[in-house]
């Protein structure tokens, strides 16, 4: 009897213990809790939040996890778009960081007008920014057309605005380099007298509503319908094409978010130099928070988590005075790591070494 | 007495809980077009790739001419040797190549290559052939039949001596068909022997000598094609001798006096996908059911009904009212269902759980701003798990990992959910088990005395004759024939798709 209970209860253990390795956030917080880990361990301050004062005396919060939040805005925001993009296409959208260059291109013309060292708002800062977002959503309309209506694959039809945005980022600006009035820099850093950083502010705000969209809508069962069997769901009453457009456009207002915070942190732009390489990062975060890459999955909190995890592993190279040069191949190496974890190579590997995710499939088949 | 080129004996092949081949005799003779023709699932394709060494048998001999011992065929590769190709329905050339490239590419042993002779040669094999392609064309700019005889070129180019023709007429049009037919004549009096692998009737009394009929893995028979009226190909395909049927129990005639409230009226409609315009009548509480053999038609006609395929000609009225439908989503709110033939492709879809499974329908009719709260999807889905039976472990589980009659439940439970008027069953009981399909079968009964209009099709006529009240008979893409009431039996059937009046 109590050798029977015993064996109850271990199963029991073992079921709990399941439930939380098999839910889908897992991975990915073991992934940031992990960085987290080795950030704290070499460099003992590392959770320290101070309040001190900018230049012009201004209270700001200061500390790494200040500016790991405050860093990541871009990164997270277009994460969002990514999960969704690849979710109903199959696909990634390579062109972000050129579209940001067109973005803050339009911005600063906007706020700029035709000067290089304006004294003045040339237009209010609320019309910058629902002009970048139309720039952006344009891009991802055109992306979006290419990939749902003529079938392009994701990659090759992105690679057209991955290729030109940037020249088109400066010929939006009249090929000039202005530099924006302090005031347009508030949404970039601080607003004076808050002492949080904006665009974690911003970060805030485009997550919730995110989630909002999510919960209210019908966009994540429509999106991963599609991204798994698009004949199934035209059948079903769906219009494939259109949900991928749709994500697309969606792709692009991030984009436009992302390039407003970004062309706000310095008040100018190049664009030829803006968020180099930041694509890579976004399909990574997607990536990183379980979402596969073949489309049919939304876990976008898990893509936020890989967001800030990518930060994180920057920031924390940034400590161990890596050189700049030599990040790339440092978090090529983690990425092939965190990838490969997830591939059916590797889990059919595990799965056949682990008695626990065995006893899973096992009771899978025997219901199913 | 023609020389014999391929001897098939005995051939046994079984899957893990399915006897696929069971002592199958296949004989072919030199310039004979021979047929192979069964209902899905009667073997053809299995028995195709025994030979072609896709699969390995379990048991039989196989000889051919020129070959004094049994060959044991292990690959494709190795019957290309052997001289024995096959051209699939889905060109397997390599379309961005030119036609030359295509006929000799991985033919060569040498690391240089002579274009130059090359193209001469295509020229010349293109003539003999009278294949209506040039040598630097790019393959994929040739049409699909001229592709087809390219594929075919390549093949007798390599010598080949049996060449399988696996459904290579299913994506051509009457003009190409009979450009494809004139190439099989013309290898035909070179002496290749040809299996011809089809399930258009009419094409195989056009073109073949001969035919081996399959069923259910078992051999029927080998028959001279002249001496075998269409209506015995068609019995023996169905598997039911004729006369024998005369005093089956029709037990579906309960709802034959189902009110005359016409649901879905279709007036010579037609799609993209090549049916012929047809009408077709439904009524409240009626069961009807498409009947005919596979490629027949049956899952086209539904699919204009439904909105699936893009329809080119012809009117709908539903409840008497005129109704354009561009998509499914406006059938699915005039009112109608569709559970698709092919459940893997069209039906389930896969990653997603049950629950979302079986609201999928309801919520696209309700709208994108509308989505249903966890705990009405969650209660919408353990109502129809119970209704149905369905058996998974939890209206989370993902539908992809259940049985396919479990599969199949959910998709039925997606339908009922959406409370249609008319709603449309193809093949709903394909590769399930029987308990489920008894089930299904009672379920779709128990439907239509409740008022829904029902179109039940199914490849097992048996089936059909137990639940429908009506029956339309299809041959070739085109309705033939129409029964009701008495005049539904088995031989009715047969002689309607096979065109004799009786």
């Amino acid at each position: 009897m109590a050798k029977n209970n015993k064996k109850a209860d271990t199963h029991h253990e073992v079921s709990a213990m399941k439930k939380i390795i098999k839910h889908k956030l897992f991975i990915p917080i073991v992934f940031l809790m992990f960085l987290l880990l080795i950030n704290i361990f070499i460099k003992p301050g590392f959770l320290r939040i101070s309040l001190g004062k900018d230049s012009s005396g201004n209270p700001v919060l200061i500390g790494n996890i200040i500016n790991i939040l405050n860093n990541a805005t871009e990164l997270v925001i277009l994460a969002i778009g990514m999960t969704l993009v690849t979710s109903s296409s199959k696909g990634q959208d390579i062109s972000v960081g050129s579209t940001i260059a067109i973005v803050g291109g339009v911005i600063m013309r906007v706020i700029c007008g035709n000067e290089t060292q304006p004294t003045r708002l040339m237009a209010p800062i609320i019309v910058a920014l629902i002009l970048g977002c139309l720039a952006g959503m344009a891009c991802g309309a055109f992306n979006g057309i290419l990939v749902a209506k003529f079938n392009i694959q994701p990659m090759v039809a992105t690679l057209i605005l991955f290729t030109a945005g940037r020249s088109i980022g400066s010929m939006a600006m009249g090929g000039l380099k202005p530099k924006a009035v302090a005031s347009f820099g508030y949404y970039g850093n601080f607003i004076p007298g808050f002492p949080i950083p904006t665009p974690i502010i911003i970060t805030i705000v485009v997550v919730a509503i995110t989630f909002l969209v999510l919960k209210k809508t019908n966009l994540g069962l429509y999106t991963r319908a599609v991204g798994i069997n698009d004949k199934s769901s035209r059948l079903n009453g769906l219009s494939p094409a259109r949900i991928k457009f749709l994500t697309y456009v969606i792709m692009g207002f991030c984009v436009g978010i992302a390039g407003f915070v970004q062309s706000s942190r310095v008040q100018t732009v190049n664009p030829y130099t803006i968020v180099p390489g930041i694509e890579m990062d976004a399909i990574l975060a997607v990536a990183l928070g379980g979402n596969s890459l073949g489309g049919g999955t939304l876990n976008m909190a898990g893509s936020i988590i890989g967001a800030y995890t990518i930060q994180t592993l920057t920031s924390m190279l940034t400590t161990l005075n890596v050189n700049t040069n030599a990040v790339p191949v440092f978090k090529a190496v983690i990425i092939i790591i965190l990838v490969a974890i997830q591939t059916p190579t590797v889990k059919k590997f595990f799965s056949s070494k682990v008695p626990l995710s065995k006893l899973a499939t096992n009771n899978g088949k025997e219901r199913g | 007495m023609q020389n014999i080129l391929l001897t098939m004996k005995n051939i046994y092949k079984s899957f893990p809980g399915v006897r696929a081949l069971q002592n199958v005799d296949f004989t072919l003779c030199e310039g004979e077009i021979h047929a192979l023709m069964g209902e899905n699932g009667a073997g053809k394709s299995t028995l195709i790739k025994v030979l072609t060494g896709v699969y390995s048998k379990d048991a039989g001999e196989i000889h051919i001419k020129g070959v004094d011992k049994p060959i044991n065929v292990k690959s494709p590769q190795e019957a290309h040797k052997l001289g024995i190709s096959t051209v699939y329905q889905e060109i397997s050339l390599c379309p961005n190549l030119t036609v030359t490239e295509n006929l000799f590419i991985g033919r060569n042993e040498d690391l240089l290559v002579n274009w130059k002779k090359c193209n001469k040669k295509a020229e010349s094999i293109l003539e003999s052939l009278k294949i209506p392609a040039k040598p630097g064309q790019q393959l994929s700019n040739c049409s699909i039949a001229v592709q087809q005889m390219v594929a075919i070129a390549r093949a007798v180019d390599m010598d080949c001596k049996v060449l399988i023709l696996d459904e290579p007429t299913s994506s051509l049009d009457e003009q190409e068909v009979a450009k494809l037919f004139s190439l099989m004549r013309e290898l035909k009096s070179r002496g290749v022997g040809i299996i011809f692998v089809t399930h258009f009737l009419e094409q195989m009394y056009e073109i073949c000598d001969k035919v081996t009929v399959l069923r259910g893995g078992e051999l029927v028979g080998e028959y001279q094609v002249s001496e075998l009226p269409m209506v015995e190909l068609v019995a023996k395909m169905m598997g039911k001798e004729l006369g024998d049927l005369a005093n089956i129990q029709n037990k579906g005639k309960l709802n034959a006096e189902s009110s005359k409230e016409i649901i879905v009226e279709a007036e010579g409609l037609a799609s993209d996908r090549g049916i012929k315009p047809f009408d077709f009548k439904a009524h409240k509480g009626e069961v009807t059911g498409f009947a005919g053999l596979l490629g027949s038609g049956r899952s086209e006609c539904v699919r204009a009904i439904f909105g699936a395929d893009r329809v080119i000609k012809g009117r709908l009225k539903i409840k008497g009212e005129e109704a354009s439908i561009t998509s499914p989503l406006k059938a699915m709110k005039k009112g109608i269902g569709y559970l698709p033939e092919d459940r893997q492709r069209d039906g389930i879809i896969g990653d997603l759980s049950v629950r979302d499974n079986i609201i999928l329908a309801l919520q696209t009719m309700r709208g994108f701003f509308r989505p249903f709260t966890k705990s009405q999807a969650q209660a919408f889905a353990e109502e129809y798990i119970n209704i149905l039976g369905i058996k998974t472990a939890s209206a989370d589980t993902p539908v992809s990992s259940l049985s396919g009659g479990n599969q199949q439940k959910v998709i039925l439970a997606r339908w009922l959910l959406t409370h249609p008027d008319y709603l449309i069953l193809d093949e709903p009981t394909r590769g399930i088990d029987i308990g489920t399909k008894v089930e299904i079968q009672r379920l779709v009964l128990k439907l239509a005395s409740e008022g829904m209009s029902i179109t039940f099709i199914s490849s097992e006529i048996e089936e059909m004759l137990r639940t429908c009240s009506r029956l339309i008979v299809m041959r070739d893409l085109q309705v033939v024939g129409e029964l009701e009431g008495d005049d539904m039996t088995q031989d009715k059937i047969m002689y309607t798709i096979a065109g004799v009046s009786k």
